[in-house]
C-alpha cells in the first residue's frame, strides 16, 4: 500500500467494534460501587445485576439495530408489556398448552414491530411518530387484554424460563447471552448487519449499490419487535405473571444502553458487544442506587440524565474528531 | 445493436420536467462525453439508467435486454456501474467495505453457520484494486469519512471497476481533484476504452471531455441539443450548444 503524504488518523483496529470508553466507565462504576457497598461484589448481587440487565439488554439489542440504521423504536417498553400479557393470556385465560406462552409472547412482539415497519416504509410516516403511536397502542392493548389486571399463575415449564437456574445461572441471563451472541454475529459479520449499518450511514449509497433499503428497514422493525417479545417472555416468566404495566419506560433505559454502548444516534455505527456493556452499565447503576436505597424516582432521573450526557459526549467527540 | 439504447426517456419531479424525451445510444467500448449546464438533467438521466429513478416514459435497453425501471441491484449485476457526483460512500464504514458495498462475498463459519462476510478476501481484493489503480489511500481499514476528496474518489472508482462492468458512468469525477489526479482519471478512461469498456463521462471541463471522448452529447433543459463526433466538432461549437446561443 502506498502511504498518503498527509498522515490520516490511524484506523482503529477493534475486533468487537465498541467504544473502549464505555468499558472504562463500567469498570470505574464497579470500583466505586464496591467501595460504597461491601455487598456489591457478592455472587448473589452480581447475579441480581445480570438478571436485571437481561430484560433491558434484550430490548437494547432491538434498539441498537434500529438506531444503527438511523431509525428509532420508542415502542419497545410497551411492546414488551403487550407480549407478556398476550403470552400469559393464551395459557392462563384460554388454557392453551404452555408452549403457546412462548409463541404468543414472541408473536405479539414480532407483530407489533411488523406493523411499525409497514407504516414507516409503506406509508412513509416518520419512525418517531409511528413508534410513539405504537407505544400508546401496545400499552392500551395490553390493558384491554388483561382487563387492567396482571394475569397470574403460569405453568411451571414457563416459570422455569424466568426463575430456573441451571448450573446456578438464572435462565434469563442464559437467554440474554445466547440472543446477544447470535445478534452480535449477525450485526458484525453478515451482509444483513453490514447493510443495516450502511443504510444508517448513507441511505443513498445503500440504494445506489443495490441494497433494498425499504425491505431491509421493514425487517429491522420486525426484528426489534421480536426482541421486545423475547424481553416480554423473560419478564413474564420471571415474575410469573402477564403484567400490563410491564416494561413501563424501559425504552428509555434500552435506548440509553445502546447509545452509551457506542451506537451512533444518527446511524451507521453500533455493535451488540458495546450494547451489552451499555446494558451492564445501566444494570450496575440501578443496582448501586438500589443498594444505596435511592428512591426509584431519582433512578429515573439518573437514567434520563445519563442518556442526555452520553449523546452530548458523543457529539462533542465528533466535533473534536472533525476539527 | 448498441450496448445501451435510451428511447424517449421522460422524467418529472412534480412540476419540473427534468427529462423530455431523451434518445441516445452508446456503443460498446466507446467514450461518450455528456455535457450541459447545471440543471440540464445529466445526473437525472444517468440515475434513470441505474434504477435510482423510475422514468415516467420511454424505454431503456442494455446488451439487448429490456431494463427500464429495473432495480439498482439488478442494473449493477448486468454490468452498469456509476460513480455518483456525491460519490455515494458510507463515511463510517472502511474503504474495503465501501468497495464491496452490496456485493460482499460470504463464506461459512465452522462449516455450518452461513452468511459470514469474507473479510480477508474483501481486504485483500480492495488493496489489490487500489494498487492497480495507483490510488494513494492510507489503509483499506480507514473509515472513508476521514479521507481526502481525491482519496474518496479513488474508492468510488475502485468500487465501480471491481466487478468487470461493461459500461461505467462517471458523473463529474474530476470536480474535486487536483490536476495530477485529473490526468490519472483521464488515463484510466483511456485504459477502460482499450479494454472494451464503454464510458459515459459527465464533466464541466470541456478540455477533459475533448481529450478522451469519441462523441459529445449536449443536454439542455432535459433534451438532447447536439450529438456530435468529437473529432468533427470544436470547443466553441460545444459551448454554444450548452449555453444555447
Ligand atoms: N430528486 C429531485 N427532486 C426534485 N427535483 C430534482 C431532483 N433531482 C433533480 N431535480 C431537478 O431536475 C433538474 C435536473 O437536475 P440534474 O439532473 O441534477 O441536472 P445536472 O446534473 O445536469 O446539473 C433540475 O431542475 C433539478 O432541480
Ligand atoms: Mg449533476
Amino acid at each position: 500500500m502506498t502511504t498518503a503524504p498527509d498522515a490520516a488518523p490511524k484506523p482503529r483496529q477493534n475486533r468487537f467494534y465498541f467504544r473502549i470508553e464505555s468499558l472504562v466507565v463500567l469498570v470505574v462504576l464497579c470500583i466505586v460501587m464496591t467501595l460504597l457497598s461491601p455487598f456489591f461484589l457478592s455472587t448473589s448481587n452480581i447475579l441480581n445485576i445480570l438478571l436485571a440487565t437481561a430484560t433491558i439488554g434484550v430490548l437494547a439489542i432491538g434498539a441498537t439495530y434500529v438506531i444503527a440504521s438511523a431509525g428509532l423504536d420508542l415502542s419497545l417498553g410497551s411492546v414488551l408489556g403487550l407480549s407478556a400479557v398476550f403470552g400469559a393470556f393464551l395459557v392462563d385465560r384460554l388454557g392453551l398448552p404452555w408452549p403457546f406462552g412462548i409463541v404468543g409472547a414472541l408473536f405479539a412482539g414480532f407483530a407489533a414491530g411488523y406493523v411499525n415497519g409497514q407504516l414507516i416504509t409503506r406509508l412513509r410516516i416518520p419512525a418517531f411518530i409511528v413508534t410513539l403511536g405504537m407505544l400508546g397502542i401496545a400499552r392500551g392493548l395490553a390493558l384491554v387484554i388483561s382487563s387492567g389486571q396482571a394475569i397470574y399463575g403460569l405453568p411451571s415449564e414457563l416459570v422455569y424460563l424466568g426463575q430456573g437456574r441451571p448450573f446456578g445461572i438464572p435462565m434469563p441471563v442464559i437467554i440474554f447471552f445466547l440472543v446477544a451472541v447470535v445478534t452480535h454475529y449477525i450485526l458484525a459479520h453478515t451482509k444483513y448487519g453490514k447493510h443495516t449499518l450502511v443504510i444508517g450511514d448513507n441511505e443513498q449509497a445503500a440504494r445506489a449499490t443495490g441494497i433494498q433499503v425499504e425491505r431491509h428497514r421493514r425487517s429491522l422493525y420486525a426484528f426489534s419487535g421480536l426482541m421486545a417479545g423475547i424481553a416480554g417472555l423473560i419478564f413474564m416468566t420471571r415474575v410469573n405473571a402477564g403484567d400490563p404495566t410491564a416494561g413501563l419506560n424501559y425504552e428509555l433505559t434500552a435506548i440509553t444502553a445502546a447509545i452509551i454502548g457506542g451506537t451512533n444516534l444518527f446511524g451507521g455505527r453500533g455493535s451488540i458487544f458495546g450494547t451489552m456493556i451499555g446494558a451492564l452499565i445501566m444494570g450496575v447503576l440501578q443496582n448501586g442506587l438500589n443498594l444505596m436505597a435511592v428512591q426509584s424516582y431519582y433512578q429515573q432521573m439518573a437514567i434520563g440524565a445519563v442518556l442526555i450526557f452520553a449523546v452530548w459526549l458523543d457529539q462533542f467527540n465528533r466535533k473534536v474528531a472533525t476539527r | 445493436m448498441s450496448l445501451l439504447e435510451l428511447n424517449g426517456i421522460e422524467k418529472r419531479f412534480g412540476s419540473v420536467e427534468a427529462l423530455r424525451g431523451v434518445t441516445l445510444s452508446v456503443e460498446a467500448g466507446s467514450v461518450v462525453g455528456l455535457v450541459g449546464d447545471n440543471g440540464a438533467g445529466k445526473s437525472t438521466l444517468m440515475k434513470t439508467i441505474t434504477g435510482i429513478y423510475q422514468p415516467d416514459g420511454g424505454a431503456i435497453r442494455f446488451d439487448g435486454q429490456e431494463v427500464t425501471a429495473d432495480t439498482p441491484g439488478h442494473i449493477r449485476s448486468i454490468g452498469i456501474e456509476m460513480i455518483y457526483q456525491d460519490l455515494a460512500l458510507a463515511p463510517q464504514q472502511d474503504v474495503a467495505s465501501n468497495i464491496f458495498l452490496g456485493r460482499e462475498p460470504t463464506k461459512t463459519l465452522f462449516g455450518f453457520i452461513p452468511g459470514l462476510i469474507d473479510r480477508p478476501k474483501i481486504v485483500a481484493e480492495a488493496e489489490r484494486m487500489l494498487q492497480r489503480l495507483g490510488a494513494r489511500v492510507p489503509s483499506v481499514l480507514s473509515p472513508v469519512g476521514v479521507l481526502s476528496g481525491g482519496q474518496q474518489q479513488s474508492v468510488a472508482i475502485a468500487r465501480a471497476l471491481t466487478f468487470g462492468p461493461k459500461l461505467v458512468i462517471m458523473d463529474e469525477p474530476t470536480a474535486a481533484l487536483a490536476v495530477r489526479e485529473v490526468d490519472h482519471v483521464l488515463d484510466l478512461i483511456r485504459e477502460l476504452k482499450r479494454q472494451g469498456i464503454a464510458v459515459i463521462l459527465i464533466s464541466h471541463r470541456l478540455t477533459d471531455v475533448f481529450a478522451v471522448s469519441d462523441r459529445i452529447v449536449a443536454l439542455r433543459q432535459g433534451q438532447i441539443i447536439a450529438d456530435e463526433v468529437t473529432a468533427e466538432t470544436s470547443m466553441n461549437q460545444v459551448v454554444s450548444h450548452i449555453v444555447g446561443s
